[in-house]
């Protein structure tokens, strides 16, 4: 009888996972072991894939270390930028605005998402540009200032585009938070300052860490706001691959720059999220 | 006939440029254009008179849609609106800016392209890998070879036969905005040069590398096609030099330069005469030391879902009516005595167009073997990634 009920959960279980598993197994598992076969490979004289076993991509690697430096540096460096403009969004979103607008509000967060990525990028790209906002310095006799095709238009296209991603998490964290804390904070002395601090901002860090792990996993592959706003030359390891393969056609080295950077982007956010995760877990404990 | 006498008179070509602009501003619509313009009456009419467009391509079923393969402000739109109207099959127009990038995509497969642009120097190895079919000339009644100019269009013929007929020939130079950059730049090495000081963080290369290593290999004295492991490495030193200092790597510069954003850009030829003729501060000029000379040809994949409307779009951009507007729209020199004939005296008495023999004689062809070469197409893709 219990066997019978195991069996028919198990069958259940089985049911309700294998789309999602079938799915994962097609579009992510067998493209990752042929990205991995390829990455042994060569080029095949008029480009491609020919099969063959040698590190000599992987031996190739160092020439494209500016783009993986560029990555690892601007992937953080963006969401951290991300942090510091949406915190303050979410929290006067989810402790400040009047709830009866509340609504409107994150509609508003949430609305520009609707429209494409590429398309707000290059509304940028006119802005931006010399008819945009170096134009208006011009008539207040600023002359010649070049905004676009800069690593600081790259910085900023990755901030407006990653900012709702950071902004909902957060808000959804302070969102919860318990209002009779707060109270309690000021009724034992503790200043707003003090409060904000000891209290909100360590029960908002699991929304600030989902926040920045997402915005930060997504600008790793970040491929078309430093193809637009940077000119193609304030170079991601995105833009890098897709030179690989749409250029120069080499797929093996392609591949073995795309292994590398699943395997950088698993080593690094495993060490970051351990990191944070221990200080916010001493700064909750400390609490409590 | 219900059309009023102001619609069906004859347009006069500086109207007709006018309501071009017009139409590419947006301040007019495309159905206004074609109506004003006659365009729009007169491929109705062209579609039903079996003399003058006469294609058995027409006998079969074209469907509704195709798709091509081609590169930036390369086509009039106007054509394209006109061939609808014709024959009821939507253009899809996509654009590419380099070679490599068009053949990577055809490698890959599952393009979607039922007729494409590629150059002269890659032509040998389309056919080579099987990606293209020897032409259906039956298809293509308005393509006559003994009114193409040999020069340009050999590279499309291989053993004898026929895989690709010519688009347009040009060359490529050096655009340049003489209000913002006062040296004159008359060469590869002066474009080298005035790119890290006058037009510092306002030039541009393009994103492609025949022409950007091509270039680079000019202004040193080397040949435009070589694939010398040292000469490379010299135009490498070149290029990483001046990457600093560039605006962008980028084959589609008009935008940046009609904005100002860049001043100096490596140039084809139908870029450099459009943006001539709009703002006549950019000047286009060839390297006295080298560069490119090209011609464009269209061809068809062999993966091509809709081969019935890729020959009917190619013998309609052959008929040598159609291809004066695209020749008076981009700009790009022709290569049909045919079309030749028809052409405003102002098209070809512009230097940009049509330059003089000698200042061709420096230019070189591109080669097939940079194509594949591993040497060259990894330099592009270090100097990007660098």
């Amino acid at each position: 009888m219990r066997a019978a009920m195991n069996t028919k959960r198990n069958l259940v279980t089985a049911a309700l996972v294998a789309p999602a598993a079938a799915w994962l197994f097609v579009f992510l598992v067998l493209p990752f072991v042929a990205m991995l076969v390829f990455a042994f490979g060569e080029r095949a004289p008029e480009g491609g894939y020919q099969a063959a076993f040698t590190f000599a991509q992987f031996a190739n690697l160092p020439t494209r270390a500016t783009a993986f430096w560029n990555t690892l540096l601007l992937a953080p460096a963006g969401a951290l930028l991300c942090l510091v403009v949406a915190y303050p969004t979410a929290y006067h979103l989810a402790v400040k605005a009047n709830p009866r607008y509340r609504l409107i509000l994150v509609s508003l967060v949430v609305v520009p998402f609707w429209t494409s990525l590429l398309v707000r990028t290059y509304a940028w790209m006119y802005i931006l540009g010399s008819r945009g906002i170096p134009n208006l310095l011009a008539m207040v006799g600023i002359e010649d200032v070049r905004l676009l095709n800069t690593p600081g238009a790259v910085l900023l296209g990755i901030v407006y585009g990653y900012l709702p991603l950071m902004i909902m998490p957060i808000y959804v964290s302070l969102e919860k938070l318990d209002r009779r804390l707060l109270e309690a904070s000021a009724d034992l002395g503790a200043k707003p300052v003090s409060t904000f601090f000891g209290v909100t901002l360590p029960l908002s860090l699991p929304g600030v860490m989902t926040g920045v792990a997402l915005v930060t996993i997504l600008l790793l592959g970040e491929y078309l706001i430093p193809q637009l706003l940077g000119g193609g030359k304030v170079f991601f390891i995105g833009n890098a691959l897709v030179d690989l393969f749409l250029q120069s056609r080499n797929w093996p080295f392609g591949s073995a720059i795309a292994v590398t950077l699943v395997a950088v982007v698993v080593v690094v956010l495993m060490v970051a999220m351990r990191i944070a995760w221990r200080v916010a877990g001493t700064r909750q404990v400390d609490l409590v | 006939m219900t059309k009023s006498h102001r619609e069906n008179a004859p347009i006069t070509a500086d109207r007709l440029t006018d309501e071009l602009m017009r139409l590419k501003r947006g301040s007019v619509t495309r159905r206004h254009f074609l109506g004003v313009t006659g365009l729009g009456l007169a491929t109705a009419v062209l579609a039903r008179q079996p003399g003058l467009f006469n294609s058995t391509a027409f006998a079969e079923d074209l469907g509704t849609q195709m798709s091509i393969a081609t590169w930036p402000n390369y086509h009039d739109p106007a054509t394209f609106e006109a061939f609808k109207a014709a024959t009821g099959v939507a253009v899809e127009v996509n654009v590419f800016g380099s070679n490599e990038e068009m053949l990577a995509k055809l490698q890959a497969g599952g393009t979607g392209w039922d007729l494409f642009v590629p150059t002269n120097y890659t032509i040998s190895t389309y056919a080579k890998l099987g990606l293209i079919d020897e032409l259906d000339l039956s298809k293509l009644p308005n393509y006559d070879p003994s009114t193409e100019n040999p020069r340009f269009t050999n590279e499309g013929i291989i053993d004898g036969k026929t895989y690709a007929v010519p688009k347009n020939w040009g060359t490529t130079g050096i655009a340049v905005n003489s209000d913002k950059i006062k040296k004159p730049v008359t060469s590869w090495k002066d474009f080298f040069e005035v790119a890290i000081t006058e037009a510092d963080g306002r030039a541009m290369v393009h994103d492609y590398q025949l022409t950007t290593i091509g270039n680079a290999l000019v202004s040193l004295g080397y040949s435009f096609n070589s694939i010398k492991p040292e000469e490379l490495a010299k135009a490498e030193e070149v290029l990483l030099k001046v990457k600093p200092h560039l605006y962008a790597i980028n084959s589609d510069y008009q935008p940046a330069m009609r904005a100002t954003d860049a001043w100096m850009t490596m140039c084809w030829t139908n870029d450099g005469a459009q943006l001539n003729r709009d703002m006549p501060e950019i000047q286009f000029v060839l390297g006295k030391d080298g560069g490119e000379i090209w011609s464009d040809f269209y061809a068809i994949p062999k993966s091509a879902a809709n081969k019935p409307a890729g020959y009917a779009l190619l013998n309609y951009l052959m008929t040598p009516e159609n291809a004066v507007k695209e020749h008076v729209a981009n700009g790009a020199p022709t290569t049909d005595s045919r079309v030749l004939k028809l052409l405003p005296a102002e098209v070809t008495s512009n230097k940009i167009v049509y330059p003089d023999e000698a200042a061709l004689t420096p230019l070189e062809f591109g080669a097939a073997v940079t194509l594949t070469d591993p040497g060259r197409a990894e330099l592009m893709a270090r100097f990007k990634a660098a």
